[in-house]
């Protein structure tokens, strides 16, 4: 076991697979000689080649199509968005192509898209989005949102072993400020199990990315209630027996996620919550996402819009003192 | 409760696992007068057939359901005053309007009945076939939990756990906002066992029944030869249509297993048996009795009943018999507790637990005043609800009003059972296979010599809250008694 970071994670599980696996290979806009805009390719062109650590132009459309069509062809992509963001330019060869072809056609696409996404650090509009619940409401695709480094390479060798495409968020914020003891070996997370990151009895949060340590931290301030934390780790598929087993136990709910609130993969959590739990409820779901707002570069506003702990630690009085 | 106002009035609750309930009269017609608590219709469920009083004074100005019709319970099912009601005094509103002005009181009556479904959800129907005639207890209660209830949120988990564990809400003290009772208040209560008399079981043992109807049970078999009771109502055994009330949570299925449906049926079940251990202090006692006689007659009497009547005098039939005449000496053990005074009876309504044929439920109908009937007739009457039971032919009122049951597991070749007492009789027989077995016997000259004897054990499981070991001990010798010495002439 070393200790790694989030990011130094990301890195370790992309090498140990692009190492046990020729057909899996790198592309993205200056992952090559530059490393990466995060570094999670540094060196990786030294060691793998230019073939397989591929520079491609400025044109998201051209990489995922690159991807799908390599994908169908056998090999084992990973591209990397340099902000998830971007990812907008892509819709349509990941929407219309990559998550319809195995229905259309029967052929696996085995691809996977890295996904450096969320806010806290004044990217702005174009580099602080959570755009997991535009794919999670697409049949085909998967999404996995890891929130500790040793997820972070397991669930991304689950990824890239998957035979469907499969897009990976990881939290920007997370990068360099979360550090663990990661497994040297091989492992694979299951895409599809959450992760209780705390037990407790009163309240459940359920949350995933960055949102996780928001939750943890926010518990920490309540001394007289006890507070489960589920870490969904994939949003779709997501985890739902897990979700309904910590509600039944602790019948009031706090659904937490930084994308915005309207349409926010949360509300899909909670109206299942309410359709399969309801008798189990002692309280109203409560929901804490950012407003439907783009986020802003200015520092204080961004902390207005992203859900802060102290907003947590609100939502959980209010729930505890229902 | 002024006429002016728009009352509803609600199919009923008739206990936790009763979601439905069919109209088998209606008492009064539309246009009719009726004073609160006057009965106004005649509804059948699968556990009970009662009375509906009616909620308020006034006009019956509407009645939406008719009669034969079953509806969910909650259901509106008519209306005193409002449309039709005295005018007073502005004459602004004429009758076709009515309804609308009226819209506020409906949902807060609408909300009361929830309310006091979810609350004291038994209370409602398992007093009122005896009760509903006595204004007190019901109407102040209901009102208490309406008001209650309407002021603070009684949440979907709250509500499960109350109706579950049959508390009443409004017994617990609320921590939450505004007072409300939250998950861990209700489940501190019921850990703390501080509910039990207040809340938790006031139908199995009603509150002391005042004077006016002592026997309230003797007059219930006289009403009933079904004018109106018999062609419409289902058989009460089974209920599929109705979607099944709130019950525990959803299970998710392990790999290997299978979820089915829990029918009205088994949740009835399940309800009756829970509650019938808290109730009663189960005690059985159980004794072996030599049915040499019962066996000789049988043979005998077997070809006459079958060609002649064609039915078939079974050991039961013998063990009901002379369970009736010995029962005539225990009338404790044909009793019940009601609140703090005992029930005795000058008849004998004998249930028979019958399984149906699907495996899957069990149904006791109900002989009624068996105590007039002789071996024929009891031969009779048992083939025929038994097998009504069976072809679910059934109707409410039949399996309902017993005072003692006979439960026969002895089929299977089994030769000891402690049953469930039905509440809220005092007593339950449990017949056992009849199986040869060495005896000791005398000889004619008072030697002891070994023979082979049909022996049959019979337990008799009582609530030992009402009877007395010694009691239930002479209870089964005097019955081993009279199936030993059978006296065929008399019977």
């Amino acid at each position: 076991m070393a200790e790694l970071t989030y990011l130094q994670a990301i890195s370790d599980g992309l090498r140990t697979e692009m190492r046990r696996d020729k057909r899996v290979f790198v592309i993205g806009e200056d992952v090559g000689v530059y490393g990466g805009a995060f570094k999670v390719t540094l060196g990786f062109q030294e060691e793998f080649g230019h073939w397989r650590v591929i520079d491609a132009p400025l044109a998201e459309t051209a990489i995922v199509g690159a991807c799908t069509g390599a994908a169908i062809m056998g090999m084992r992509p990973v591209a990397e968005m340099q902000f998830a963001d971007f990812i907008s330019c892509a819709w349509d060869q990941l929407v219309t192509v990559a998550a319809k072809q195995r229905w259309r056609a029967g052929t696996p696409v085995p691809m996977v898209v890295r996904l450096p996404s969320g806010g806290g650090f004044s990217g702005g509009p174009f580099h602080s989005q959570n755009p997991e619940s535009s794919f999670a409401h697409i049949p085909g695709l998967k999404c996995v949102c890891p929130a500790t480094p040793e997820d972070a390479k397991g669930l991304l060798i689950s990824a890239i072993e998957d035979p469907n495409p499969v897009l990976y968020f990881e939290h920007k914020h997370l990068y360099r400020r979360i550090k663990a003891e990661v497994p040297e070996e091989r492992y694979t997370v299951p895409i599809g199990k959450a992760r209780v990151h705390q037990e407790g009895e009163d309240i459940s949060v359920i949350t995933w990315g960055a949102m996780v340590y928001t939750a943890e931290e926010a518990a920490k301030q309540l001394d007289d209630v006890s507070v489960e934390i589920v870490d969904l780790r994939t949003v779709m598929p997501w985890d739902k027996a897990a979700v309904l087993e910590s509600v039944r136990k602790t019948s009031k709910v706090l659904v937490l996620h930084e994308d915005t609130r309207t349409g926010g993969f949360g509300a899909e959590i909670a109206a299942t919550i309410a359709e399969e739990a309801f008798e189990d409820l002692d309280a109203p779901v409560k929901r804490i996402a950012a407003p439907d707002t783009p986020l802003p570069f200015s520092p204080p506003l961004e902390k207005a819009l992203i859900p802060q702990v102290d907003d947590v630690v609100a939502g959980l009085r209010d729930l505890a003192e229902h | 409760m002024a006429t002016e106002t728009a009352v509803d009035v609600v199919m009923p609750q008739m206990g936790v696992s009763v979601s439905e309930g069919t109209i088998t009269k209606w008492l009064k017609q539309k246009g009719e007068q009726v004073e609160a608590d006057e009965p106004l219709l005649e509804i059948s469920t699968d556990k009970v057939d009662t009375e509906v009083p009616a909620p308020a004074s006034g006009t019956l100005t509407e009645i939406l359901v008719q009669e034969g019709e079953t509806v969910d319970v909650g259901t509106k099912l008519g209306q005193i005053g409002g449309g039709a009601a005295a005018p007073s005094g502005d004459g602004a509103a004429p009758e076709p309007q009515a309804p609308q002005p009226q819209a506020p009181p409906e949902p807060a009556t609408q909300a009361a009945a929830d309310a006091s479904m979810a609350a004291a959800s038994e209370g409602v129907g398992d007093v009122a076939p005896s009760e509903q005639a006595e204004p007190e207890p019901e109407p102040g209660r209901a009102a208490a939990a309406a008001t209650s209830n309407g002021k603070t949120f009684v949440s979907p988990v709250v509500a499960r756990i109350a109706s579950e564990h049959g508390v009443d809400p409004n017994q617990v003290e609320g921590t939450g906002r505004g007072g409300r009772v939250t998950k861990k208040d209700i489940l501190n209560y019921i850990e703390s066992g501080t509910q039990a008399p207040p809340a938790a079981e006031p139908q199995p043992a009603p509150a002391p029944t005042p004077e006016p109807a002592p026997q309230p049970q003797a007059q219930a078999p006289p009403p009933q030869p079904e004018p109106a009771a018999a062609p419409a109502p289902p058989p009460p055994a089974e209920k599929p249509a109705a979607p099944p009330p709130p019950a525990a949570a959803p299970a998710h299925v392990q790999t290997g297993e299978q979820l089915e449906p829990m029918t009205a049926m088994r949740r009835g079940i399940a309800e009756h048996m829970r509650r019938s251990l808290d109730t009663a202090a189960h005690v059985t006692s159980a004794i072996e009795v030599d049915m040499s006689k019962v066996v000789e007659i049988r043979k005998k009497l077997k070809s006459e009943y079958e060609s002649a009547y064609g039915v078939n005098p079974t050991y039961l039939v013998f063990v009901a018999r002379a369970v009736v005449d010995t029962l005539r000496d225990y009338p404790w053990i044909n009793g019940e507790i009601r609140g703090d005074k005992i029930v005795t009876r000058n008849y004998v309504n004998l249930g028979f637990a019958v399984e149906l044929q699907d495996g899957k439920g069990l149904i006791v109908p109900v002989l009624k005043n068996v105590e007039t009937l002789n071996l024929l007739g009891i031969a009779k009457g048992v083939t025929d609800i038994a097998q009504r039971a069976r072809d679910k032919k059934l109707i409410p009122d039949e399996v309902q009003g017993g005072t003692f049951t006979i439960t026969n597991p002895g089929g299977y070749g089994t030769f000891h059972g402690t049953p469930v007492i039905s509440q809220p009789q005092a007593a339950i027989l449990g017949t056992y296979a009849v199986v040869k077995r060495p005896w000791v016997v005398q000889d004619e000259v008072g030697n002891d010599v070994i023979a082979i004897r049909p022996i049959m054990n019979l337990t008799l499981t009582y609530d030992h809250r009402l009877v007395d070991g010694a009691l239930a001990g002479r209870f089964l010798r005097d019955l081993r008694h009279r199936l030993e010495t059978w006296d065929e002439s008399a019977y």
